[in-house]
């Protein structure tokens, strides 16, 4: 059963849409991440599912229940924003309770639910604090337990985690996630970091433009992006792109095989093996091939690589884990990721290899071919 | 290779600067700042040490030594113009706080309400703060006119026997006073909270709907609590302004009928220039200078305390 | 999929429905008219007043409109109005304020603007003691430094000039207009200035080819306080300035609370619309820049 539904949503600020015909639908405790760059409308997208936006057109359900016109309070949501937003005068406890004591829920109910976030979020500890005297890090757990004592099936969250420090904003996705473990409720994560949507998502919906461009699991938008948007914008390094051509290798005659293609620039030849196709190619048409860095092989495994290339390499950058290597082949860049072993050295010519299989091929209007 | 040469030249002036005399260093910002010291030491302090100093003596015209202890003060105390001025700055002060504050913020909420024609609004209540007192006292001279103003046309109204005699009225005359100190006044304090509203972090106006409290309990509860910080400062700068108000009383009853509607900067004004009693004004004006130093530097030290706190969380 | 849009089929989509009549906006906008109007009332009756006649001002009624319209109290307030003594109207006033406003605005501003920039990167040993004597300065009454002050300007030989009002207005414009510099100078970022000073340029130099070119706004604002500070100005000037270079507030003053002769109440309040006109034209003129000034100068330190 899906736990929100949207529909049809449009957003308008005056001329300017920013949500153009939007349809998602969210299943129940779906983690689902709302990725892409800074004026995308994930944000806004966000603000309309929660109420504090009121729609142009089209119709949001929250549980089965059509929420498009219901106040924030009454859609059975809960909220946890960048800036933390907690009331600063009140203590820890007051910040928790406010909403259910003016809802005029009695006392002792208000006490349970109070104790039971602070025991999940183990914040019992700063019950009795002011947030001031918090830091980040328990004042966004604390932000995250006022909307668990609403006891409601959805969460959302607005980059809860984008005003931490790097080592605080690991720790706490790791929490996030198993709290969405333990709850089991359907949460709506918005972010621009892409390490954040990979490793919380059930589903990532990258979007562009009022629009979203892909909705599938990690694995999906990192392996078979949609369109050369999704493939440019996830992945670091990002993803090497090469314009060139679709040939047919039977007319070319470089190949025997009619279901033979090869990707060519004017010095460079690939040939397709094993890629899987979703559009019927064309002989001459434009594309563009995407190769992740990763996905470049070194060493022995090049024997074995459907595709082998010469490379230059210009800079070496050890990253720790990895090893980082910047790379030319005529006359386009190629950045290779291989592992913190290898001795590559500036000035190298390199024999790299490639899977055509994992590579991705964009026809001209950027979809996948 | 310029900019390497520039470097090097620069550490060395800064190693031949360390060997400068201490007076020298910083040469050019020191001369710079020497209008602004000159002004601090001899007018601020300076001039109000004198002022002290000069109201224990018996000055009249001129200011003599012939010093008279606490005498100048005795007197200010039982003269009952005094009394009056105090009395009035009392009532002035009150009620100027309490109605430019609550109206100030009301006007700044209901121009926070994402209204049109906000800057018409904004425009009209704040164009009086432009004008001198000068010039608002003079207006409301004439709306207030107990023959032609406001009163009269009540009466051609119908309501024959009205009669507004606010400023010919012994009682009432500070309230005129008030009313137009307010119009000039309130449009100040509304844009001081206006930008205290703007400041407020919009989450947590979107945190107090997901909660679903009402409006107004969030800005009772939420709100102005966060706000203390303008509220204390727009209440220094009001209080100390009611201190020196002289212009507006001036100009509206010019302190009158018979002295009702005196005030302490006029007092000192009278007494100094024209009625040459200048120990008897120094005197009233160092009672001035004490009160605004009891509001002001607990505000101060507040202000420096917090902005310390601040700064080591 | 079939689920979604048998849903859409019922319930609410779209915006939703707005009534512009309601409740809130009754009060809401009500609350604001009234008070437009009571903000709106006093300048509409100084202009209607200053139209009439001195006959219908005396007749009628203040809202009413003028019957017959006549420039004629707006020449007198200006050219011949009576002070008691002179009669020569608003217009010698005028040109005092004038010549008071053009000198005490540049001066102050001046050295306001060094100050706040020597405060900002050139932070010497007692230099903020002084700046917080300084501010201080602007809180405590005018009436415990004025007599002192005659003093100096007598000894100055500036006493009863207008010389002698231009120091004072630039002695008592200093604290906020440095508070507004420093604070201004205070947001460029210190890399800026360093990078100034490795390439080798001074304190003078850096400010007249750095900081000033980028602080034209704040310049902006410091004239309009100014501007409307100094033209406003009525203690200072009765007291330093002398009988014959009273500011136009002063004979303002001086011609409406005069006690001699027939009150004319149109002329009064042309002379008072005369003497708003300046600060008014600023406030329309610069808009949000006042409201920034204003707001600069009292919203922390």
């Amino acid at each position: 059963m899906s736990s929100v539904t949207i529909s049809d949503l449009s957003l308008s600020f005056g001329p300017v849409k920013v949500l153009k015909d939007l349809n998602l639908e969210v299943n129940e405790g779906e983690f689902v991440v709302l990725l892409g760059p800074s004026g995308c409308g994930k944000s806004t997208l966000l603000n309309c599912i929660a109420g504090l936006l009121d729609v142009s057109a089209g119709q949001i359900f929250i549980d089965g229940k059509n929420v498009t016109w219901d106040e924030p309070k009454d859609r059975g949501i809960g909220m946890v924003f960048q800036s933390y937003a907690l009331y600063p005068q009140m203590s820890v406890e007051k910040n928790l309770s406010f909403g259910l004591r003016v809802a005029g829920l009695p006392k002792h109910e208000v006490h349970e639910r109070v104790s039971r976030a602070a025991e999940i979020l183990q914040i019992q500890s700063l019950l009795k604090r002011k947030p001031a005297a918090l830091s980040g890090g328990q004042r966004q757990r604390v932000a995250i337990g006022r909307a668990l004592v609403r006891d409601v099936n959805v969460f959302l969250f607005d980059e809860p985690l984008s005003n931490l420090d790097a080592k605080l904003r690991t720790d706490l996705r790791v929490e996030l996630k198993r709290l969405h473990q333990r709850l089991g409720n359907t949460m709506i994560y918005v972010t621009h970091d892409q390490i954040e949507a990979l490793t919380l998502a059930d589903r990532i919906a990258i979007m562009k433009d009022g629009l979203i461009q892909q909705l599938d699991t990690p694995h999906g938008v990192y392996n078979n992006p949609t369109n050369r948007f999704v493939a440019g914008f996830i992945g670091s390094p990002g993803m090497n792109f090469l314009n060139g051509t679709l040939e047919n290798g039977l007319e070319n005659g470089s190949n025997n095989e009619k279901d033979q293609w090869n990707f060519a620039t004017p010095d460079l030849r690939i040939p397709l093996n094993g890629y899987a196709f979703k559009q019927a190619p064309v002989a001459g048409q434009p594309v563009e091939i995407g190769i992740r860095p990763e996905n470049i092989v070194l060493g022995e495994a090049v024997a074995s690589a459907a595709v082998q290339l010469t490379v230059d390499t210009e800079i070496v950058e050890p990253m720790g884990a990895d090893t980082v290597l910047w790379t030319n082949i005529a006359g386009n860049n190629l950045t290779i990721r291989t592992d913190s072993e290898s001795d590559v050295k500036p000035g190298d010519k390199l024999s790299v290899g490639i899977n055509p299989s994992r590579a991705s091929l964009f026809a001209q209007n950027g979809d996948r071919l | 290779m310029t900019g390497t040469l520039s470097f090097i030249r620069n550490i060395e002036q800064k190693t031949w600067w360390k060997r400068r005399p201490k007076i020298l260093r910083n040469l050019s910002a020191k001369i710079a700042a020497l209008p602004m010291i000159a002004v601090a030491l001899v007018g601020f302090v300076g001039c109000s040490v004198w002022s002290i100093v000069y109201s224990f003596t018996s000055s009249k015209s001129l200011p003599k030594e012939n010093f008279v202890g606490f005498k100048q003060y005795d007197r200010l105390f039982d003269s009952s113009r005094w009394q009056v001025s105090v009395e009035n700055v009392a009532i002035y002060g009150v009620c100027s706080l309490v109605f430019s504050l609550t109206i100030g913020f009301l006007l700044a909420v209901a121009l926070d309400q994402k209204i049109r024609f906000e800057n018409t609004f904004r425009t009209i209540f704040l164009y009086p703060f432009a004008l001198s007192f000068i010039v608002t006292g003079l207006v409301w001279q004439w709306l207030l006119n107990a023959d032609f103003g406001i009163a009269q046309v009540i009466r051609d109204i119908g309501f024959t026997n009205f009669e507004l005699s606010i400023l010919s009225s012994r009682e009432y005359a500070i309230y005129a006073i008030i009313i137009a100190g307010l119009w000039q006044g309130t449009g100040f304090v509304m844009a001081l909270m206006l930008a205290g509203l703007r400041g407020i972090d919009q989450d947590i106006w979107k945190a107090s709907r997901v909660d679903g409290i009402p409006a107004w309990r969030t800005y009772i509860f939420i709100v102005i609590p966060m706000m203390k910080p303008v509220f204390i400062t727009t209440l220094v700068i009001i209080a100390s302004g009611i201190v020196k108000v002289f212009d507006l009383v001036v100009a509206l009853t010019a302190g009158g009928p018979g002295g009702s509607s005196e005030l302490p900067a006029k007092y000192v004004y009278d007494f100094m220039f024209g009625r040459a009693n200048l120990g008897q004004a120094l005197a009233a004006s160092t009672i001035m200078l004490t009160t605004v130093l009891i509001i002001l530097i607990p505000w101060a030290y507040l202000e420096f305390s917090q902005k310390k706190e601040e700064s080591n969380g | 999929m079939a689920d979604t849009t048998a849903m859409a089929m019922q319930g609410p989509s779209g915006p939703k429905p707005k009534r512009a009549i309601s409740a809130r906006n009754i009060v809401l906008y009500g609350f604001l008219i009234v008070a437009a109007l009571y903000w709106l009332l006093p300048l509409y009756v100084m202009i209607v007043t200053s139209l009439k006649g001195l006959p219908e001002v005396r007749m009628g009624n203040i809202f009413s409109p003028p019957m017959e319209l006549t420039f004629e109290p707006w020449v007198k307030a200006w050219d011949s109005a009576c002070t008691g003594l002179y009669c020569e109207g608003l217009k010698v006033g005028f040109w005092n304020s004038v010549q008071i406003l053009i000198p005490s605005t540049i001066i102050s501003i001046v050295i306001a603007s060094v100050n706040g920039y020597a405060l900002s990167f050139w932070r010497f040993k007692g230099s903020e003691i002084f700046f917080t004597i300084l501010l201080f300065g602007a809180f405590i009454p005018y009436q415990v430094m004025l007599y002192p002050l005659v003093i100096i300007l007598r000894e100055l030989h500036l006493f009863s000039s207008l010389s002698g009002v231009v120091l004072i207005h630039t002695i008592f414009g200093m604290p906020i207009l440095t508070l507004l510099f420093r604070n201004y100078f205070a947001g460029v970022p210190d890399e800026l200035f360093k990078a100034a000073r490795v390439d080798g340029a001074g304190f003078w130099r850096i400010f007249f080819q750095i900081m000033l070119p980028m602080s034209l706004p704040i310049f902006v604002v410091a004239i309009i306080l100014q501007v409307t500070g100094i033209w406003n100005d009525f203690l200072f000037g009765i007291i330093y300035a002398g009988t014959t270079n009273f500011p136009m507030t002063v004979q303002l003053n001086n011609i409406v609370n005069s006690t001699q002769g027939v009150k004319e109440y149109n002329v009064n309040m042309a002379a008072t619309l005369l003497t708003g006109a300046l600060p008014l034209i600023v406030y329309f003129v610069s808009g949000k820049l006042f409201v920034r000034g204003i707001a600069a100068g009292a919203v922390k330190g």
